[in-house]
């Protein structure tokens, strides 16, 4: 394999101005498939999920999906685009075994949606506009596995498997404009930018976007050009990149391996490449030679949609809360900064936050038990936070207990644990594993006393007045109670009976 | 046996008669079934209508008709009628070819919605009929499985794509069949043979598991040997489908009720002025001018009306049908069903590819299927596509001013009749000119019926009337139909198809 030149990133951005266009393929998650009636859940055997139509056989034919449109329409209006009054289906025209049809019915010049835009907030705070171009409906593909070849490769495969339970799924291609201006933040806004898109798709509840299950799949096109220039670039199209951080990586690769080639009077080459999560490479694919023709003409199999006025503007006015808004909102009423809230956004916690506020728990500890224990936990699990087995009710309900003493954090800590380990709700957790504060004053007293007594120097050093050193005595006033004291309570015990005059 | 239910009786039967002896007791549908079933056995080796006959299913569908009737349970009006159904239409268990190797033994697992709705309504299917592969062509010689004979003189074509079909109502193997017409698939084999066939508007059947040649211009419709038979199988097979999005969501007009009416007094009726003239034959344009003298005398007003852009509808029909089928063909790939040739384990799914639809089409399928992926190409499109599109707009428009003044349009229903098997078979675009007058309905969507209006003098060989009615009028058809139907068979003494010679 010959290793790719790379300019530094740096000397890229000095001598070329990147310029971008990202598509973005959304699998809706509607119940059944964009044109015939077959389930679209995850995880069925193979070709189970199938029928005539999504099949090809011959004689079926196509209905669409009105909730598909439906979902197409919303995706439309929050990205602000005109929604169009009439428009057709038409057919994709090209061979490949896992299209059962050989044509992808497909939108071509009369999107669904067109002439939008998102505000993508960038770390810092600075909103940068990404023009959108369309947004239209088509269906996704079966999959292929190739047998017998090395790493699952149609290359020196024996034979390949199909399975068409894909075959047919809705998905919305959403393209932008060309990304201008952006400069030295290109990746960044590339991320940011699939980042917000993934934030509005869950809002409107059309999709779970997650992009390593392939609902939402990011293609990144890249070209550079001379400062000062306007004509763009050749651009390379990275297929598939599965992952923010991967977008992110794939547009910075490609800035500095296109200025690699053009620093070294070379050409770009319209060319499909693959992207490595493993080094952030990417690789040639299909080398475009010349446009592939894919014989685009309007689906006669079925009617035009058109979306009548009165509708579109019922579904306006039911559009949920923007994701960016939404974020500036509750980033104000929790006080937090920009970085918080974007690493609550990137842990995929802020809805749960929402929910544990709204089950009654402040704000700082709804934060502070998602983004720090069950975060941890999650990321051990290689769960997202949402799939870990405890609501939001539940913390709010831990948290309530933390509050009024009931548990320290210790204590509720190994609530988390058990209530993760499928042992109930808080409540019988701590029942169950004991686990309360030990609240006795006078056992407590006692455990007090006994640390005091086998610790004589300590005691001393807090009689002088170095009540520093309490710390050391409620260390081992915990271990004696197995942690189920009340730290705060041990100190102030110790300190009535050696530090009076405080 | 009685007379009524002997061999022969039982096979020159008209639907509507057969329905009622079932309903009546005359006579049971196993019997129907099964003097059909001999029929067939007797001269369907000489006529090749049939490319599978179920004898078995056609049986059972027969004793369930006769159950049902032991049962006290009322009978549909077709209740136990045998039906010879074209090959293009699903049928689950049981073969479907479209008259091409490439889903040669290839057995459906679902039925379409005009087969389901033949089962629902007691219809008994004898079986499946020949056709032009993929429904491409006027004579049913591209058929993969060979010929089909017009029983009225068996070295003669019986029409296409529906030839099967024809042929079977005209060789009494059948009283009903079910074709498909994209340029004129049921009226112009029903032309050569005799018979009736009606392509309803588009829309007005289902065409969901009718095999699709070209999607925009397929329309499934009834054939049959009288026009009251055409109107009753009209009525079991149409209505609204959720299952076809271009499936009209109406009610039927009452074609029953307009075949029982047959009077056309008062009616205006526009004579196409474009469809006559060089290429048409003699006897035909007489048998065709007899025609309109009749319906003057019946009743009608006749008028001359001008369609100019008809004459471009031909060219249109040859840009948009190839186009379609290019790309509803694509899906003949090898790798979920049908013919696979070359996977010997040496090969590509590419290559596989290639080999089957090499081996699997035939030449006129080969040549639309390339025809229209040139004429989708990017560069010609516009060109190509494109203006036949607008050409299509234009006939539409020409049908639209023509029914502000004419209740229904008539013309013969192709130029000539029936040519020897053999004959245009090198000379596509001669066979292209036998659907000249029934291709505008196609672009245009509308309804179209051919019916019997005697013999050319020259040849002795039938001629077929074309009427043509507005979208969602089908009705006008049969009730233009059976007037002209009633006053022909008075002044004959009896049905043409009478005259065809014994087989």
């Amino acid at each position: 394999m010959t290793v790719t030149e790379l300019a530094s990133y740096e000397d890229a951005l000095d001598a070329y101005d990147p310029v971008m266009g990202l598509e973005v393929h959304v699998e809706l998650g509607t119940r059944t498939k964009m044109f015939c009636g077959c389930a679209t859940g995850l995880g069925a055997d193979a070709n189970s999920q199938t029928c005539p139509t999504c099949l090809g056989m011959p004689g079926s034919l196509p209905v669409v999906n009105a909730t598909g449109v439906e979902s197409a329409i919303r995706i439309g209006l929050a990205l602000n685009c005109d929604i169009a009054e009439w428009c057709r289906f038409a057919r994709k025209n090209y061979f490949y075994p896992d299209m059962p049809k050989n044509f992808q019915t497909s939108q071509y010049d009369e999107p669904i949606a067109f002439e939008g835009y998102l505000d993508v907030q960038l770390e810092d705070g600075e909103v940068f506009r990404v023009g959108i171009e369309r947004a239209h409906m088509e269906e996704d593909t079966g999959k292929s596995t190739h047998i017998g070849g090395a790493t699952g490769r149609i290359h020196g495969a024996s034979h390949s498997l199909l399975d068409y339970n894909r075959a047919g799924i809705p998905l919305i291609e959403i393209v932008t404009k060309p990304i201008e201006g952006a400069g030295a933040r290109a990746p960044e806004v590339a991320k940011a930018y699939v980042a917000e898109l993934r934030e509005l798709i869950r809002a409107l509840g059309v999709s779970d976007a997650r992009m390593e299950m392939g609902q939402l799949r990011c293609d990144v096109n890249l070209s550079l050009r001379p400062h000062g220039r306007a004509a763009f670039g050749t651009r390379s199209e990275t297929k598939n990149v599965n992952s923010l951080r991967s977008v992110e990586r794939a547009a910075r690769f490609e800035i500095q391996r296109h200025a690699a080639v053009l620093d070294s009077g070379g050409t770009i080459l319209q060319e499909t490449r693959h992207f490595h999560e493993e080094d952030g490479s990417t690789t040639s694919g299909r080398i475009k030679e010349e446009a592939e023709d894919y014989r685009y003409f309007p689906e006669p199999d079925l009617v035009p949609v058109a979306p009548s006025r009165e509708w579109v503007e019922e579904l306006r006015a039911e559009l949920p809360e923007l994701p960016r808004l939404r974020r500036n909102r509750l980033r104000e009423e929790w006080g937090i900064s920009q970085h918080e809230m974007q690493s609550a956004l990137n842990a995929g916690a802020v809805g749960l936050i929402v929910a544990t506020i709204d089950a009654g728990a402040p704000a700082d500890q709804a934060r502070k038990w998602w983004l720090g224990e069950l975060a941890r936990r999650a990321n051990e699990e290689g769960l997202e936070l949402a799939d870990l087995p405890i609501t939001a009710e539940q913390v709010a309900r831990l948290s309530e207990l933390v509050a009024e003493g009931s548990l320290n954090d210790k204590l509720a800590r190994q609530t988390i644990e058990g209530i993760l380990a499928g042992e109930g709700t808080p409540d019988e957790v701590v029942e169950k594993r004991g686990l309360k504060v030990v609240s006795d004053e006078g056992a407590l007293g006692t455990a007090v006393d006994e640390a005091i007594a086998g610790n004589a120097a300590i005691a001393d050093k807090i009689r002088g007045g170095k009540t520093a050193a309490a710390g050391a005595l409620v260390g081992a006033v915990m271990k004696a109670t197995r942690g189920q004291a009340d730290a705060g309570r041990v100190r102030e015990l110790i300190l009535e009976r050696l530090a009076p005059s405080e | 046996m009685s007379d009524l239910t002997d061999v022969t009786s039982l096979t020159s039967m008209s639907a509507a008669r057969i329905a009622a002896g079932i309903a009546a007791g005359e006579m049971t549908a196993v019997e129907v079934t099964e003097a059909h079933l001999a029929r067939i056995a007797a001269v369907d080796e000489k006529v090749h209508a049939f490319l599978h006959v179920d004898r078995e299913g056609a049986l059972a569908q027969a004793r369930a008709v006769d159950e049902k009737r032991a049962r006290g349970e009322e009978l549909g009006p077709l209740a136990g009628v045998p039906l010879a159904l074209k090959d293009i239409f699903t049928t689950e268990g049981i073969p479907t070819t479209v008259g091409s190797k490439i889903l040669e033994n290839w057995i459906p697992p679902y039925d379409a919605t005009v087969t389901k709705r033949l089962k629902d309504a007691d219809v008994v299917i004898l079986g499946k009929t020949n056709m032009d592969e993929f429904a491409m062509g006027s004579s049913t010689e591209n058929s993969a499985f060979g010929p089909t004979g017009n029983p009225w003189d068996l070295t003669r074509i019986p029409g296409g794509s529906g030839g099967g079909s024809s042929a079977s109502l005209a060789a009494f193997e059948a009283p009903l069949a079910l074709g498909t017409d994209t340029g004129g698939s049921i009226r112009q084999p029903a032309a050569m043979t005799a018979t009736v066939g009606v392509k309803p508007t588009y829309g007005g059947v289902s065409r969901y598991g009718m095999v699709a040649f070209s999607s925009s211009l397929d329309q499934g419709g009834p054939c049959a040997r009288t026009v009251l038979d055409a109107a009753l199988l009209h009525a079991v097979i149409a209505g609204h489908d959720p299952l076809d999005s271009t499936s009209i969501d109406q009610p039927v007009p009452d074609v029953v009720a307009a075949a029982r009416q047959g009077d056309v007094t008062g009616l205006r009726v526009g004579v196409v002025k474009e469809f006559r003239g060089e290429g048409y034959q003699a006897g035909v344009m007489q048998r065709f001018d007899e025609s309109v003298e009749l319906l003057r005398e019946l009743g009608a007003e006749v008028v001359e009306v001008s369609c100019p852009s008809f004459t471009k509808a031909l060219a249109a029909y040859y840009l948009i049908a190839p186009s379609e089928c290019s790309s509803n063909l694509a899906r003949f790939d090898a790798m979920r069903y049908g013919l696979r040739v070359g996977d010997d384990g040496s090969r590509g799914a590419e290559e596989v590819t290639a080999l089957t639809r090499e081996a699997g089409f035939g030449d006129e399928v080969k040549r639309r299927v390339m025809l229209g992926t040139y004429a989708l190409s990017s560069g010609y499109y516009d060109a190509y596509y494109g203006s036949a599109q607008k050409v299509r707009t234009l006939i539409t428009r020409d049908f639209g001013k023509a029914f502000e003044s004419v209740d229904v349009l008539i013309s013969p229903t192709t130029p000539t009749t029936a040519f020897p098997i053999g004959e245009r078979a090198d000379d596509p675009m001669a066979m292209y000119l036998a659907d000249l007058c029934t291709i505008p309905s196609n672009l245009a969507g509308n309804a179209a019926m051919s019916l019997p209006c005697g013999l050319a003098p020259e040849d002795g060989l039938p001629v077929g009337l074309q009427i043509i009615a507005p979208a969602m009028a089908d009705d006008r058809l049969y009730r233009v139909g059976a007037a002209i139907e009633a006053a022909l068979q008075a002044r004959w003494g009896h049905p043409l198809l009478e005259e065809a010679p014994s087989l």
